[in-house]
């Protein structure tokens, strides 16, 4: 992987999206086997009725990987300082996750070249579903 | 609703190997397409020692421990109405497949919102490698959101 060099980044400039979906029932068992989280609520839809749910939903970590997928198509895992996620809205069945990322500062962190990233994953309405920030180091 | 006395309880703390089938299987879950993830040569044409832990994916490990639910038994929460409002990674050192991670989570945090109806629990959990090196910091931020009345209407 080629990693971006800090003096081509400007401030603005949005990083290639990554679109994933639409979520399935099968997209949720697989997430579920895959990252350990059995939670009933994504799997099992006699359980979410009776949490009071609708239906069972994504896994709010799900979307939080597509969304850093925008990061791991862009640099190194070993470049990535920070990565902070706030879950906006549920993900439902159904849903496309659009993921995006713009660049919101260039700076020195610890005496590293540094660049801030502002995240949004949006569904196909272009509800936002969840938001968050990144600190990547380039050098 | 929460037991704010809490606040600063250590949890069980516990170690967890990374492993690389584990890890290939999150890579298809997550539909990663960059093969550094999931394809031993291609990680190691980048310059790493087996599969490089994607960053999501310590949330995943720490899963892993004994009990994942013991903070919800410690605090008498009903898994069923907690949801997750934020998840922040700080990074120190990139970890690959094969290594033992060990975590440490605690209650960082309790506190209430909208007189009483909502909960929210902060665990902090620090990752260290076998040599004791950091690896990274995460911070969960769960929401207890026992159904109200109206819902059932």
């Amino acid at each position: 992987m080629t990693t971006p060099p800090f003096e081509s980044i400007q401030v603005g400039d949005l990083l290639p999206g990554v679109a994933a979906g639409p979520i399935t029932r099968h997209t949720l068992g697989l997430y579920a086997g895959a990252s350990g989280d059995y939670n009933p609520l994504h799997i099992d839809s006699d359980y979410a009725r009776q949490a009071g749910m609708p239906d069972v939903f994504a896994h709010g970590m799900l979307s939080a990987a597509y969304l850093a997928r925008v990061l791991t198509q862009w640099v190194d895992p070993s470049a990535l300082r920070q990565l902070s996620i706030r879950f906006v809205a549920i993900t439902q069945l159904g849903d496309q996750v659009h993921c995006q990322a713009r660049v919101t500062e260039k700076r020195i962190q610890n005496g590293e070249q540094c660049v801030a990233l502002e995240l949004t994953a949006r569904n196909q309405a272009g509800e936002v579903k969840l938001t968050g920030t990144a600190v990547v180091a380039l050098s | 609703m929460l037991n704010t006395q809490l606040k600063g309880t250590e949890l069980t703390a516990f170690s967890v190997e990374v492993e690389r089938g584990r890890l290939r299987t999150f890579a298809k879950a997550t539909g990663q397409d960059n093969p550094v993830y999931w394809d031993e040569a291609a990680a190691q044409a980048q310059g790493h020692p087996s599969l490089p832990v994607p960053p999501t994916f310590l949330f995943c490990l720490e899963m892993e421990g004994p009990n994942p639910l013991e903070v919800f038994e410690r605090l008498g929460v009903n898994y069923a109405h907690v949801l997750h409002g934020e998840q922040h990674f700080v990074f120190h050192r990139l970890a690959h497949a094969g290594e033992t991670l060990h975590f440490q989570p605690r209650i960082a945090d309790l506190y209430e919102k909208k007189g009483g109806t909502l909960g929210f629990i902060v665990c902090e959990t620090r990752v260290q490698a076998s040599d004791g090196a950091a690896v990274a910091d995460l911070r969960s931020v769960l929401v207890v959101r026992p159904p109200q009345p109206e819902d059932m209407r």
